[in-house]
């Protein structure tokens, strides 16, 4: 565990979400929530949990990513208001 | 029909891609499956890995032939199957050591002569179960997710 790495990792992480919540756009959303995901996994991995970085990076970038497209091609792809 | 062969026309390239990639990532989800005894992995995630492959099938080359190589009949029975193997081991397990004092220890299944092979085969029996379930439940999910959407269309389509 090396803490300036993290440190940068994690300020990137929750730049990248509130990015995420503020974005109108929701496709561009859902990459960026790919984008966390597989940086929560490299985090996961960095902290010797590498089980868990690997169920992140299987299920949150990759098969939440295709949930996520396949849910948006039935609604709205711009947020309103 | 005709829309579906613009379609592949189009994505050459990725046809191509992920028809090179596709048993590659199974290959590497049945060795997170058998290996998540001893390494990190295991039947959820070699499941939702072997899903995957799956899925990018039917991104890369649409629901019709998705649905030819992946039929949902075979879905339902094999979401069924990996619980029932997964309960079975465990219910045999149960059965057959029935007059020890040890809960669920895999070794009294007679599999082999060996008991700690007979153990390491009984984790791996449940493992394969949960990656099974998981693999159908997952591209079911999607299948579903994309089916509605394209027979919508076609209900759209039909009345013009």
């Amino acid at each position: 565990m090396i803490i300036p790495i993290d440190l940068a990792l994690l300020a990137l992480i929750v730049i990248i979400a509130l990015v995420a919540i503020t974005v109108k756009d929701l496709l561009s959303a859902i990459m960026l929530l790919s984008a966390y995901s597989f940086l929560m996994a490299i985090v996961w991995v960095e902290m010797h949990s590498v089980d868990v970085g690997f169920t992140e990076a299987a299920v949150g970038a990759g098969a939440t990513t295709a949930f996520l497209i396949a849910a948006l091609t039935r609604t709205a792809r711009w947020e309103k208001g | 029909m005709s829309e579906e062969k613009r379609i592949y026309e189009r994505d050459v390239i990725t046809a191509t891609i992920s028809r090179l990639m596709i048993p590659f990532i199974q290959l590497f989800a049945l060795y997170v499956i058998i290996h998540g005894a001893s390494g990190p992995g295991g039947g959820f995630q070699g499941g939702v890995i072997f899903a995957s492959s799956f899925v990018l099938y039917l991104v890369v080359f649409g629901l019709a032939a998705a649905g030819k190589r992946f039929p949902e009949g075979a879905n339902t029975a094999l979401m069924s199957t990996g619980v029932y193997l997964y309960a079975g081991v465990g219910l045999l397990c149960i059965l057959i050591s029935l007059g020890v004092a040890e809960y669920l220890n895999y070794g009294f299944i007679p599999l082999t002569h060996m008991f700690e092979e007979n153990r390491a085969l009984g984790m791996d029996l449940v493992e394969i179960g949960i990656g099974i379930t998981v693999m159908a439940v997952i591209t079911e999910i999607f299948f579903n997710l994309v089916w509605k959407k394209e027979e919508e269309e076609k209900e759209k389509e039909e009345p013009r």
